[in-house]
């Protein structure tokens, strides 16, 4: 029989503007995502005069949607409280198989194969995660590293057979019309709007919440969780798969390693767009605003002709100062 | 009772407080113990027992108050302060490495091993292997070692808290026996324990303490007891008094529905789970709310755990509208319409999530409601509920920026937005408000009104009278009682939670004041 008593008094003037502040990054993160946009755009026109064009603007969203389909997988599974490493792997996968499976069966067949093996790669993910109890990111990473291996021995396996990247898969993936709207648009934009749908408007997308949130409380409100875990991860592997696609199409060369170095741009531009990585909070908005905010930077930091080196330190800088400032606006004291 | 000089107080603490955020946990508690005396530390359940031990023993640090060992003022500010200072404590779960074997336990807290074995083989264990994983012995095994352990290092004031709870009755015994023998060597013991018959054989005075506050200093002598219950009790709060008219109306409708329906909704026969729930069997009928009534620790939480499908029971039936039901998961109770309300609620809601978010939870919750939302149905049925609970929706849009009993009707809430057949509710007014509790028991009658099973664990002896039609109470892992609401008054509901039997009666003074609330 615990005494409850009056709280403290009411905050002062500023501080309840700072939670103001608080309140809109917390509930419209897309918001200062968006200023952060801008002020890069005009960084950038400071620093190079005259760059900026339609054709410029293409350019940078035809790398961001790749990105922002690879960050998806991290948004979702982030979502959750978990992360998927093996995105990478599985995305180079899916333009590796489909690229040497076209020769021999014509681009329908090899895409279906390609993403199916996504799928399976997703599959054993979701049941690591969900089942075993396996931590995501020793589950994805060890994934990772399966899928890397098996890669390698159907690279000798398939040496003969060559490869080539269908003329589909390099229209819509690295295309564009009027020489500045990018083909994959055509596919980003359906998939983006089923994901913001989804994770709004479906059961499933409440659950992920439910289940990063407090996954003790959606076991008690009668949640399987690992179904949804399992699930999870399944859609996360054939998101990576068609990020894989979309890669390939720019490049127009699959090789067994050829995402591996975006996994953590990805969970960067999630982690950017305001989805926390314990669970609970975020959305895909955001992640996309992020994608192309790191697809801008990259831009800028090779257009500055910065060593690789120094662009990399700069890059990483950028991403924790964004990711500490974000976790010091939302959190709670 | 005679104030003893202050030389004679091994241990003598006073004013002491502590809050955890807005509770108080305890505000003014004192306790006084002699050299050579076993002292009982009594009260009901969030007195402040657990507390007081805890700052004692150095795991908490108290807001306020001083603590004098053997006359010196002491801060224990760790618990290795507390062992310098010669208070030893024995918590009630086991506090050795399971993974590591008992010579490495001891080592851990260098312990000399003689002394243990010395003290291991006087509380009946005979020998013992000294390379035992600490996980391989016996529960009972485990607490004598822990009992040795303290008695090892020779404490000044050795605090037992529910030693005996998991003991078998022959080591019960030798373990009362030996901690009763430290007074012959000037040592001082702080007992504490559920059981009357152990702390009348053993303890030679007790402090009890009530809402957080010392409310008395029993010598422990031949009606004892009933003293102790009435400290315990107090005066009837005006709290009771507010509530008392749902009281009324409660019984009257308690006697039209039990007249009507006899099919049971619930069936619980020979329950036994984990090492506490030992054999309980019980009837829960639509259209009643059944009260359980249970000190700490008596089983209450694998109960429910069996009951809302959270935990496996090891024997016993469980029938459902008459049908055998077995559950491996909170789900397969859902789907035979058992809902769960937990007294933490931080167990049970989404705090970053919307109160929408939080109360339509369950409708997705099965494989073929994971598609898309029918957000009208979805929005009549979580405003109905809404507004059937009036929760205040000022701060809706993430749920722990709502105050403690708001929260609790979210989660009541996401129950009823899509009808109660059987609602087991535990504890769920804990740390909330009056008016938030009283608009809880009304719900409660209401859905029991409408043909609903409601089965209500309390920890607030008083709810019984409030919110249910009867009550049962747990002792021990069983049932020792069951009575009618009309009859459940503190002083009896208490008196069966320490296992009492009926016929001891209480004092006129106790029955009196929690009569005269209830006009």
């Amino acid at each position: 029989m615990s005494v409850v008593e009056g709280t403290t008094s009411s905050p002062p003037p500023a501080w309840r503007t700072a939670d103001a502040w608080q309140r809109l990054f917390r509930e419209r993160p897309i918001v200062p995502l968006l200023v952060l946009l801008g002020a890069l755009v005009v960084l950038y026109q400071v620093v190079q005069p005259g760059t900026i064009s339609p054709n410029w603007v293409g350019s940078i969203i035809r790398n961001a949607v790749p990105l922002a389909i690879l960050a998806a997988c991290q948004t979702l599974t982030m979502l959750t409280g978990g992360i998927d490493l093996s995105v990478g792997a599985v995305a180079s996968m899916a333009a590796y198989v489909m690229a040497t499976l076209v020769p021999s069966q014509g681009p329908v067949i090899a895409i279906v194969v390609a993403l199916a093996a996504c799928g399976l790669a997703g599959l054993a993910n979701g049941i690591g995660v969900g089942i075993f109890r396996v931590h995501p990111l020793i589950m994805t990473l060890a994934m990772s590293l399966v899928v890397l291996g098996l890669m390698t021995v159907y690279q000798l396996i398939m040496v003969a057979a060559g490869s080539r990247v269908p003329p589909e898969i390099r229209t819509l993936g690295g295309g564009t019309s009027f020489g500045f709207v990018p083909h994959n648009l055509l596919l980003f934009v359906p998939l983006a709007v089923g994901i913001m749908w989804a994770l709004r408007r479906t059961g499933f997308g409440r659950l992920l919440y439910a289940v990063g949130d407090n996954e003790r409380a959606a076991r008690l409100s009668g949640v399987r969780v690992w179904q949804v875990l399992v699930a999870l991860y399944v859609v996360s592997g054939l998101l990576a798969g068609v990020a894989g696609l979309v890669y390939v199409g720019i490049t127009n060369v699959a090789t067994v390693t050829l995402v591996d170095k975006y996994v953590l741009t990805a969970v960067a531009a999630a982690v950017i767009g305001g989805t926390s990585i314990f669970g609970g909070r975020g959305g895909y908005a955001g992640t996309i605003v992020g994608a192309i905010i790191l697809s801008l930077l990259t831009n800028l930091l090779t257009v500055l002709q910065m060593p690789e080196a120094a662009r990399q330190v700069v890059f990483g800088a950028i991403i924790l100062a964004v990711a500490a400032a974000y976790t010091r606006i939302t959190s709670e004291a | 009772m005679t104030t003893p000089a202050p030389t004679d107080l091994l241990l003598d603490a006073t004013g002491v407080a502590k809050r955890y955020g807005a509770v108080a946990a305890l505000r003014a508690a004192s306790l006084q113990v002699r050299r050579g005396e076993v002292h009982a530390l009594l009260g009901a359940n969030g007195a402040g027992k657990s507390t007081l031990v805890k700052i004692l023993t150095g795991a908490v640090h108290p807001d306020a108050g001083t603590i004098l060992v053997a006359g010196q003022p002491r801060d224990i500010h760790s618990p290795a302060a507390a062992r310098r200072s010669g208070l030893v404590p024995v918590y009630q779960e086991p506090a050795l490495i399971p993974d590591l074997d008992v010579l490495d336990n001891l080592r851990l807290t260098g312990t000399p091993v003689e002394p243990v074995r010395h003290w291991v083989a006087e509380l009946g264990l005979g020998r013992i292997d000294m390379r035992t994983m600490a996980r391989d012995l016996p529960l009972a095994s485990q607490r004598v070692l822990d009992l040795a352990r303290a008695l090892a290092v020779e404490p000044e004031v050795l605090l037992l808290d529910e030693m005996t709870a998991a003991l078998p009755a022959d080591l019960t015994e030798r373990v009362l026996d030996v901690v009763g023998r430290q007074r012959e060597t000037g040592r001082s013991v702080i007992f504490i324990s559920h059981r009357f018959i152990e702390i009348n054989a053993l303890c030679d005075r007790a402090t009890v303490l009530r809402d957080g506050e010392t409310v008395g200093v029993v010598d422990m002598a031949p009606g004892a007891e009933q003293r102790i219950v009435q400290l315990m009790l107090g005066a009837a709060g005006a709290e009771r008094a507010a509530a008392a008219a749902v009281a009324t109306d409660a019984t009257r409708r308690a006697a039209t529905v039990h007249a009507t329906d006899a099919t049971s909704r619930l069936r619980v026969r020979g329950l036994r789970a984990g090492t506490r729930l030992h054999d309980v069997s019980f009837e829960l009928h639509p259209g009643e709310v059944l009260g359980l009534v249970a000190l700490e620790g008596q089983g209450q939480d694998e109960l429910f755990g069996v009951l809302s499908g959270s935990r496996r029971a090891d024997e016993g039936e469980l029938h459902v509208d008459g049908r055998p039901v077995r559950f491996g998961h909170p789900a397969d109770a859902i789907r035979e319409g058992l809902v769960y309300v937990p007294a933490n609620r931080v167990e049970a809601l989404l705090m970053q999530r919307s109160v929408r978010e939080n109360i339509a939870l369950p409708f997705s919750a099965r494989l073929r409601a994971w598609g898309p939302i029918r957000t009208r149905v979805e929005a009549s049925q979580v405003s109905g509920a809404i507004d059937r609970l009036q929760i205040d929706t000022r701060a809706q849009s993430e749920v722990r920026r709502l105050s403690g009993g708001n929260q609790q009707k979210v989660t009541i809430a996401r129950w009823v937005a899509q009808g109660v057949r059987t609602m087991l509710c535990f504890d769920p007014t804990r740390g909330i408000d009056i008016r938030t509790k009283r608009e809880i028991y009304a719900l409660l009658r209401e859905l029991a009104a409408n043909g609903a099973a409601v089965l209500l664990y309390t920890s607030e002896l008083e709810e019984v009278r409030l919110a249910c039609d009867r009550a049962v109470i747990i002792f021990n892992g069983r049932v020792v009682e069951e009575m009618e609401a009309a009859v459940a008054d503190e002083p009896n509901l208490l008196r069966a939670a320490y296992g009492l039997p009926p016929g001891e009666a209480l004092p006129e003074e106790a029955v009196a004041t929690a009569v005269e609330a209830i006009p």
